[in-house]
């Protein structure tokens, strides 16, 4: 586990990054082909000139208490924290919102602008599936076309995921370029994109991409950390002393930390995923073991060999199998404030089981990763000490995963 | 003089247009991309763009996709790109090379060493389609120390304001992107091109070359009827695929014989 020392800097103004060009320090920026500059103007423009307006907040409010389900609970593990027998380890609920994890924040207001721009059809990436369902979902809602790129290796082994986009509605590109996850998804969005910007509008599903995504993804997921802050202080009358999340792009953990970033006593951890070991090379921890380079549409920790060609990456969850990850993690990290650890996939699998039997909450396979994680840190921890630990999505969808992995056909 | 210069300005004076074609380096296997170059120069291609193969082509289509991943399986990459330019160059003193790809290669080497390394092998430009000029300043003072011009495209959907900026921060030529898409896509809308093209042209004196979806001799002729020249990518990846190298580097240069005829009829 990391021992760096958290962030010295209290200067910083987490809210004014990033920069009116989308930097956050040598990170993020638009490194699109030029037919995609216009839209990317066009969607800042919007964005920014709708988000504190009395109409669009009331309008994202409103979804997220009558159609997702909001505030997700801030749930205290009781068990799992005597079974551990560490800090009091706190379980941030995203895997009971609607569809299933913390997805559908990000697609509800992305939707909401699309519906503002009059296009007609909606596209999205994705890895584990739940960006996708969350956008089919919403999609349905609107009565818009929904058009989702899915690695064929993912569509594979998210089967569950694929036949639920295509209950909803939407179609499900399955994508046999490259190594075929999600990486080559976002390619084939990005390409998609290009063609029908007219009518089209992208729903990418991570702080990733280029400006202004990492912008308002973190914006829309933050209603995580707003939450989670207020119930800590509500149930327990003080801050948390540490939050712990999942990264893949890092949707869920930018989400639960941004609004906490000023608070410079909660320390930050987001989990990277181990694979079989970053040692072994197949793994998808960027941030662990990566450099800094240019892919989908930013600049930012990326695994790449050393002619600065993208390396197929490794994880037990198809969801945190993406060899780059949002720019401001990358910045976050370079400037101290939150540090970044993987977690291998054995690893990830106890954590699964652990809270399955403890509490009763079968987790994601993503999400495992934090919650084995975050095992590890109690015990380093004072019994008095809180622990939020995102709980991003739930685990039906990976049940088929972990049965192959115990060897049973279901 | 930097070789794009020089050939844009004699191609000028003589009243004709330029063809520029591409390949991928090391598509299908590295023994045939130098053949295949001097054989679109005998074939009548003024300037030669070739493709740095890279794991996420984003912005091209399916044929040139399948270029990339055949050329990256014999480890084909930025620095042995480098070397074919510099091979080329023994025997070829005139034609001018534009390298063309994605930004990550060129971040990973490093924008001085790239530079370096380009103006020695002899390499006139580059073409990084996920480089903007926005996030290019500090790539362009490393070019521009060594007389490479920075090619920078646009698009379509690329507003007026926006063309005077891109093309105040291009040199060597500019490459119109003729429509909204992938490399290969369907057939393009003539008058529409020719519009843009008209637009391009009122902000700047440099050269205007029409890409994306030209097929053949007519479309390259129809695309760039008021523009300098045409760009043939795809139709030429399309032969790459299949064959040894002799019939490969045949194939090729007739098809540039035909495209070259088009252009000048």
């Amino acid at each position: 586990m990391s021992t760096i020392e958290q962030s010295k800097d209290h200067n910083i103004d987490f809210n004014a990054m990033p920069d009116l060009k989308g930097h956050f320090g040598q990170f993020g920026g638009r490194f699109v082909s030029e037919t995609l500059i216009h839209a990317l103007d066009d969607l800042s423009e919007m964005y920014e000139s709708l988000k504190n307006t009395e109409g669009f907040r009331k309008a994202f409010d409103h979804d997220m208490t009558h159609y997702v389900g909001r505030p997700s609970p801030l749930y205290f593990a009781e068990r799992w924290t005597q079974k551990i027998g560490g800090a009091q380890l706190y379980l941030k609920r995203e895997d009971l919102n609607h569809t299933g994890s913390h997805k559908v924040n990000n697609t509800i207001g992305q939707a909401l602008l699309a519906k503002h721009s009059g296009k007609r059809r909606v596209i999205a990436e994705t890895g584990a599936g739940q960006h996708g369902v969350a956008t089919a979902t919403i999609a349905a809602r609107l009565g818009l076309e929904c058009v989702v790129y899915m690695g064929a290796e993912d569509v594979k082994r998210q089967a569950l995921n694929v036949y639920r986009m295509k209950l909803l509605g939407a179609t499900v590109v399955p994508v046999e370029s490259g190594s075929k996850t999600l990486k080559d998804a976002m390619n084939e969005a990005m390409r998609d994109w290009v063609t029908n910007v007219d009518d089209t509008f992208y729903i990418i599903g991570t702080v990733a991409g280029p400006h202004p995504y990492p912008k308002l993804v973190r914006d829309f997921q933050s209603i995580i950390g707003r939450e989670a802050r207020s119930q800590c202080l509500a149930q327990t009358g003080r801050l948390p002393d540490a939050l712990v999340a999942c990264v893949g792009g890092g949707s869920n953990a930018i989400g639960l930390f941004h609004p906490f970033l000023s608070d410079k006593n909660v320390k930050m951890y987001g989990v990277e995923a181990g694979g079989d070991g970053v040692e072994t090379g197949r793994h998808a921890a960027p941030l662990t073991e990566g450099i800094p380079g240019v892919l989908h549409g930013n600049r930012t920790y990326l695994m790449e060999d050393e002619n600065g060609q993208i390396i197929e990456t490794h994880s037990v969850s198809a969801g945190l199998d993406y060899p780059g990850v949002g720019p401001e993690h990358a910045w976050l990290k370079d400037i101290g404030r939150v540090q970044y650890a993987p977690i291998n996939d054995d690893e990830a699998m106890a954590g699964f089981r652990s809270l399955t039997r403890v509490e009763g909450i079968m987790p994601a396979l993503e999400s495992s990763h934090a919650i084995a994680y975050a095992e590890q840190l109690a015990v380093q921890m004072n019994k008095d000490d809180i622990i939020i630990v995102n709980l991003s999505g739930r685990g039906d969808k990976d049940i088929l995963t972990v049965a192959e992995i115990d060897g049973i056909k279901v | 003089m930097n070789r794009i210069t020089a050939t844009l300005e004699r191609l000028k004076s003589e009243n004709r247009k330029a063809l520029v074609t591409y390949l991928v380096n090391g598509d299908p296997v590295p023994d045939v991309t130098l053949p295949a170059m001097h054989a679109m120069v005998e074939g009548g291609a003024d300037i030669i763009e070739v493709g740095v193969p890279f794991s996420d082509p984003m912005a091209e289509g399916p044929t040139i996709q399948r270029a990339h991943e055949r050329a990256l399986v014999h480890g084909i990459s930025l620095k042995g790109t480098m070397e074919l330019v510099a091979q080329f160059r023994q025997t070829n003193q005139h034609t001018p090379i534009v390298l063309m790809g994605y930004a990550n290669p060129v971040v990973r080497m490093g924008y001085a060493e790239f530079a370096k390394q380009a103006c020695a092998a002899g390499v006139d430009g580059l073409l990084t389609v996920d480089l903007p000029p926005e996030e290019s300043a500090d790539l362009d003072k490393e070019l521009q120390a060594v007389n490479i011009h920075n090619i920078f495209l646009i698009a379509p959907t690329t507003s007026s304001a926006r063309i005077a900026h891109v093309t105040a921060n291009a040199s060597g030529f500019i490459y119109y992107v003729s429509l909204k898409g992938v490399t290969g896509a369907a057939n393009i809308d003539v008058e529409s091109v020719a519009e843009k093209v008209d637009a391009i042209r009122a902000t700047t004196g440099l050269s205007v070359m029409v890409g994306f979806g030209i097929k053949d001799g007519s479309s390259a002729k129809a695309a760039s009827h008021n523009a300098d020249g045409a760009v043939v990518g795809s139709a030429l990846v399309s032969l790459m695929a299949e064959g040894d190298a002799a019939v490969i580097t045949k194939r090729v240069g007739e098809c540039v014989a035909e495209i070259r005829q088009g252009l000048d009829a």
